[in-house]
């Protein structure tokens, strides 16, 4: 059956329109393990996700990032997702006249190839029991992808995808933004019920908050472009007490952005 | 006008033809009127597309061919274009200038419906004929390509639905032309009685070895008070046709007309259709997709025309180029002085695949009266990246998404077609042409 993902980032650099934002990332996750990364914004944690995922505006100059041995910065990004990466997205799009179940369906079955395409009626089971896991409304199979939703039901709707996909190495790139106590429960409790040596999971947040619900194996600090600091649970707590200034002043960092030159 | 056309028909041509079809003296005058007058008329003026130099006449108007032995006996292109789930079968099949095969249902004939070929209604229907042949919706001396299609005409459809008369399966109608330097002139006519509900499909086709083809159309559909009527206009000629379809319909007191119009034709076509609602309570909805691919120019325009109170319009057009296909989609709201309370609503919208293809939406409104209610929308754009970027992200292909991305942007106007089989032919035209 299914073996245990091997996902490495070695010395990543990417930019955007020709400014340099990671400045050689390293990390490796294994499955099983929960890593989160934090950090003050602008700091370049989303630029990470989105340039493992692929994304056009992102432009990897340097490094390499393997998902069991091969380098996934050498595939498309639909090659990506189906050797097992997912990225629930910041902002995601909004689709309009394609149904989140007919998404769904087309992602399910590009993923499993032509001629193993899962049947309709196991499909709305599956997709059925995962949207009442999320508490959402069955009416969400039938709209148009994204579209009109809140902020809070676009994040639900990045888990449901997760949940349906079941790929080797999730990234969840800032999901606790915009929802409110109850909702992050319940987002919470989807990502754990997933928790499985089949997977490695990447956790990109703001704040600690989140992480009081998904406890992390690896908390990494992420600074200027460059991971400054690598530790257990207790160095979020110690940054949900007492913020970053502690580590700015031990690495001398007066401003801790990509944005301008400290 | 010029020498050359003289090679393709003259008077001669249209005397004999008409003299050979049995045409009541009426029918001749006309078509001589409008040979003589068409050199001198203008083309259409079309929103930012010149047609002066398409060619529209330089084509044998009256290529005969034989009968066929049942529907069996057609190719099965044609054949897979009419629905067959339909149990009781009213078809028409023309080829070129000849009516190959019709078909109506005798128990409707006993109801007095009647479904037949032009030349034959006007020997048994003249009245009707007289009355309503390009008599009202549209005239000979409109423009030039109205008045070469009043010269030129063969064969065609008539359908007449009495009073209060519902009939839930549709009429077909199938205009195929085949050969080089031939045109055909399809013509159909619609009168549908006060409280009649109807609906017709109209497939105009041809194959893709064709050169120098021509299809000069027209439609006319009157819509009586409280009648219901649904056209269906499906459109899939090849890359060296040339068509211009010009439909007109006119609504009486609480009528309705619904128009689906599929533009999948592979050369470059005018689309043009025009509902007057000239009764108060009289409604219109026009549904058009426009697909274009290779170099072809499409030109559709769509008006509706508020005469009446309290009458209510929705046009909505998406148009997909690829390749560099180009095309101009039209709307007009045209509200004159004293139709109060009407209300009209316009969406057009144009998803251009590639960065050769070109198109542009232009939403017009013309309103005269002031307790009206009018809207209008328009985009023309790419696919966006970012959401090819999320759909990828899932492990979709980029073609997959792509296509994800065009059903979803036709799918407002696909998912309202409201017969089954006829949505099902429309997508499978769409996929066949996006393919």
């Amino acid at each position: 059956m299914a073996t245990s993902p091997k996902f490495k980032i070695e010395d990543l650099h990417v930019g955007i329109e020709g400014k340099e934002i990671l400045k050689g990332i390293n990390l490796e996750i294994n499955g099983g393990e929960v890593h989160a990364i934090m950090g003050p914004n602008g700091t370049g944690k989303s630029t990470l996700a989105s340039a493992i995922m692929g994304h056009p505006s992102y432009e990897v100059t340097k490094g390499h990032v393997y998902l069991d041995g091969e380098d996934i910065l050498e595939m498309e990004v639909d090659e990506r997702a189906r050797k097992g990466l997912f990225l629930a997205m910041q902002y995601p799009s909004e689709i309009s006249g394609v149904t989140n179940a007919d998404f769904l369906r087309s992602a399910i079955n590009a993923r499993r190839g032509e001629g193993n395409e899962i049947s309709i009626m196991r499909f709305m089971k599956q997709l059925d029991k995962t949207m009442e896991k999320l508490g959402m409304d069955e009416s969400f199979a039938s709209r148009y992808l994204n579209e009109g939703f809140s902020g809070g039901e676009k994040k639900r709707n990045e888990i449901l995808q997760m949940m349906m996909l079941d790929p080797r190495i999730a990234i969840l790139d800032e999901i606790d933004s915009g929802l409110d106590i109850d909702a992050l429960k319940v987002v919470a409790e989807g990502v754990n019920s997933m928790r499985k040596p089949e997977l490695g999971i990447l956790i990109i947040t703001h704040y600690q908050r989140l992480l009081n619900y998904i406890k992390p194996d690896y908390v990494h600090v992420i600074m200027q472009g460059r991971i400054v600091r690598s530790g257990g649970p207790e160095l979020a707590e110690r940054l949900e007490a007492e913020g970053y200034d502690w580590i700015k002043e031990e690495l001398g960092i007066k401003d801790e952005t990509v944005e301008q030159k400290a | 006008m010029s020498v050359d056309t003289q090679l393709f028909f003259n008077r001669d041509t249209i005397v004999n033809y008409s003299k050979k079809q049995g045409e009541p003296e009426w029918m001749l005058e006309l078509r001589l009127k409008a040979f003589e007058q068409y050199s001198s008329l203008p083309m259409p003026k079309l929103e930012q597309t010149s047609i002066d130099n398409w060619n529209f006449s330089d084509v044998h108007p009256f290529v005969e061919e034989s009968a066929a032995d049942g529907l069996d006996s057609l190719p099965e292109e044609v054949r897979s274009l009419l629905s067959e789930e339909e149990e009781k079968s009213n078809i028409i099949v023309q080829k070129n200038a000849s009516i190959l095969f019709k078909e109506l249902d005798a128990e409707l004939k006993d109801k007095g419906v009647i479904f037949t070929d032009l030349t034959t209604a006007l020997k048994e229907h003249p009245e009707l004929l007289q009355k309503y042949f390009m008599s009202e919706a549209v005239k000979p001396d409109e423009h030039r390509l109205t008045a070469l299609h009043a010269a030129l005409w063969s064969g065609g459809m008539f359908l007449y639905i009495p009073q209060g008369v519902e009939v839930e399966s549709p009429f077909q109608t199938l205009f195929w032309v085949e050969g080089s330097e031939i045109g055909i002139h399809p013509h159909v006519l619609v009168v549908a009685e006060a409280n009649s509900h109807v609906n017709m499909v109209v497939n105009i086709m041809g194959g893709e070895g064709e050169s120098k083809v021509v299809s000069n159309g027209l439609v006319e559909v009157f819509v009586g008070s409280g009648a219901q009527v649904r056209v269906a206009t499906l459109h899939n000629l090849g890359a060296q046709a040339v068509e211009s379809i010009y439909r007109r319909a006119v609504v009486d007191r609480d009528g309705h007309i619904e128009w689906i119009i599929g533009n999948l034709n592979y050369g470059d076509t005018v689309s043009d259709n025009k509902t007057k609602l000239q009764g108060q309570g009289g409604q219109a909805d026009i549904k058009s997709i426009t697909v274009g691919s290779g170099k072809q120019r499409y030109n559709v325009t769509s008006t509706v025309n508020h005469q009446g109170t309290y009458t209510d319009s929705e046009i909505s057009e998406r148009a997909v180029m690829k390749d560099k296909a180009s095309s101009i989609i039209n709307g007009i709201t045209w509200i004159e002085k004293g139709a109060s309370k009407a209300n009209g609503q316009q969406a057009e919208r144009v998803l251009m695949l590639s960065k050769d293809a070109r198109g542009d939406a232009n939403p017009i409104l013309l309103i005269d009266e002031n307790d009206v209610k009018a809207g209008h929308a328009a985009s023309v754009g790419r696919i966006d990246q970012l959401q090819l970027y999320y759909l990828m992200s899932r492990g979709i292909t980029r073609a997959e998404a792509e296509k994800l991305i065009i059903y979803g942007f036709l799918d407002p106007v696909l998912a309202e077609v409201p017969a089954e089989s006829l949505r099902k032919r429309l997508i499978q035209l769409v996929e066949r042409k996006l393919a």
